[in-house]
């Protein structure tokens, strides 16, 4: 995996100066080789080993890992948690996705503040180290590998975290008037070229749930799902998206629903 | 012994009932869906927290898409004829500007989002719901080609009127059609949708060869 992943960063190192000349199908066609050439390595995996060394780090006021967080199935059970997120949990009356219930974690267990994590979850310029959530987001959704997306829905907070997301995902406003489903809600439907998953397709809705977090090659970065709905919005002409806010766990609760019985199979690469 | 019986059936009921005020889920009424997003944004210089508040249309449109029912017809035209009424021809009396410029402004995704600084110029973006000039091969497909579009109809008053309008606010033809209210909206200014409309109706425009 290693010498495979050293041969991707040469080969990646020419793709900004592509996609920049607007050259985005020549770029397709390169990202659709890297894929080949990497077969089972993935940039993804060292961001992913970083996220691991700082779970099981003593780290913040509490000097504490994270190893005993509990992300729904059990404390320290992490092997396929991803997969049955957003869910419901007693201890904070509520519907968390994966990344609120790591933050949450980080908050109980290490003593961090929430400001403090919220302050900038997600890297910003190409290149800079990627931050600690978006590793440790890396890291818990790749023990999800294999596991078939199976989000609960008996609790009723459950329920309606996704009948609020469905509701969000039709919600036509700004000066725009787009909504999620403004592109997304159609089969076959591109954005320049840029295919559009109809999240009212289980296929479509299973191969965009199971892919994320990502590792963008335009981006040399692995993002997360709260990351996508927040540049999402924003091509919506939406206000700024809130990091962990309650629109973006209602919304992947919806998705996650939508394409239940999916394989994940993240961190993915994209575009 | 009856009595006993028909207690035991009232508890059960009782029971039952509860349980299932406890399990079912209530459906989120509008005010509080629109509720829980506007708690879950920041305002920024150039986006405020009143992009949330729906027009008449939005909410229409947006039900609509969601169950899948059409408008109901006396809404619907009720909804085009404001949205005709809406369209602000130009003054001048001309129509067309320069379809060079028009064609930057067909390519430019900029503008209007929450990053952006207030005021600053926005493009229409065109290309990424149509194909437009052919030689573009990085299009979107969520509105039809507008290949040739000035060539197949001419530019005749009404094919140039109704171009206008269709930019400026495309519900005046379709309440719910997935395309921005260009003028309406104070996305293009009238000068920039003159030269979007050089690039679709001047013969001389390379969409026309
Ligand atoms: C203006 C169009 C537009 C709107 C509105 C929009 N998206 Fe997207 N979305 C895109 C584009 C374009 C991509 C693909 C990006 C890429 O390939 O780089 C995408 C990708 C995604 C993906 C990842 C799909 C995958 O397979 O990788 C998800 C999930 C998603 N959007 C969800 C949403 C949700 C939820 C909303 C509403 C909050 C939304 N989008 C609103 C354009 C939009
Ligand atoms: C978000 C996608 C989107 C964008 C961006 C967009 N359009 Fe459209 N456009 C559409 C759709 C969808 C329709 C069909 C509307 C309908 O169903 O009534 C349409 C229809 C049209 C029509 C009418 C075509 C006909 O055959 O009568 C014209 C003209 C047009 N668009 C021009 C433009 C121009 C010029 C721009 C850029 C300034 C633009 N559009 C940007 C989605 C878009």
């Amino acid at each position: 995996m290693k010498y495979k992943f050293a041969t991707f960063v040469v080969a990646i190192a020419t793709l900004p100066a592509a996609s920049m000349l607007g050259a985005q199908q020549d770029a397709q066609k390169e990202i659709e080789r890297y894929r080949q050439l990497l077969a089972d390595g993935n940039p993804a995996e060292l961001v992913e080993m970083r996220g691991e060394a700082l779970w099981k780090e003593k780290r913040g006021p509490k000097n504490a890992s994270l190893e005993q967080c509990d992300l729904g199935l059990g404390a320290g059970k992490l092997e396929g948690a991803y997969a049955q997120l957003p869910r419901y949990f007693a201890d904070v009356d509520r519907v968390m996705d994966a990344e609120s219930r790591i933050v949450h974690c980080q908050i109980a267990l290490q003593g961090f503040s929430k400001d403090e994590l919220s302050k900038r979850p997600y890297s910003l310029t190409q290149g800079e180290r990627q931050t600690d959530h978006e590793a440790l987001t890396a890291y818990v959704v790749g023990l999800s590998r294999g596991a078939k997306v199976a989000l609960p829905q008996a609790h009723p907070k459950e329920k309606e975290s996704y009948l609020r997301g469905e509701k969000m995902f039709f919600f036509k406003g700004g000066p725009y008037d787009f909504a999620c489903a403004t592109c997304h809600g159609v089969d076959g439907q591109r954005i320049r070229l840029q295919d559009l998953p109809n999240f009212q397709k289980a296929d479509n809705a299973q191969r965009a749930f199971t892919t994320w977090p990502a590792y963008r090659v335009s981006q040399g970065a692995v993002r997360t799902m709260q990351w996508r709905l927040y540049d999402c919005f924003r091509q919506q002409r939406f206000p700024e998206l809130a990091f962990l806010s309650p629109a973006s766990v209602d919304l992947i609760t919806y998705m996650g629903v939508k394409a239940q019985g999916g394989t994940m199979d993240s961190p993915a690469i994209k575009r | 012994m009856k009595t006993k019986l028909l207690l035991t059936l009232l508890a059960s009921i009782v029971i039952a009932s509860c349980a299932t005020v406890a399990t079912s889920p209530k459906a989120p009424s509008d005010a509080e869906v629109t509720a829980a997003l506007k708690a879950s944004f920041k305002e920024t210089a150039s986006a405020k927290i009143d992009r949330l508040d729906q027009s008449e249309l939005q909410r229409a449109c947006s039900v609509a898409s969601e169950t899948g029912k059409d408008l109901d017809p006396k809404v619907r035209e009720a909804l085009q004829a404001k949205s005709l009424a809406s369209v602000k021809y130009p003054a001048d009396g001309k129509y067309l500007g320069d379809w060079k410029r028009g064609e930057a402004i067909a390519q430019s995704g900029r503008g209007l989002q929450f990053s952006d600084a207030p005021g600053a110029a926005a493009g229409g973006n065109c290309y990424a719901c149509h194909q437009v000039d052919k030689a573009e091969i990085s299009h979107g497909n969520i509105g039809p080609t507008l290949w040739n579009y000035g060539k197949l109809r001419g530019n005749s008053e009404a094919i140039v009127k109704y171009t206008w309008a269709r930019v400026w606010n495309s519900h005046a033809f379709n309440a719910c059609a997935n395309m921005p209210r260009f003028g309406d909206a104070g996305i293009l200014t009238e000068a920039q949708i003159k030269d979007v409309m050089a690039l679709l109706l001047d013969p001389e425009s390379p969409v026309n060869k």
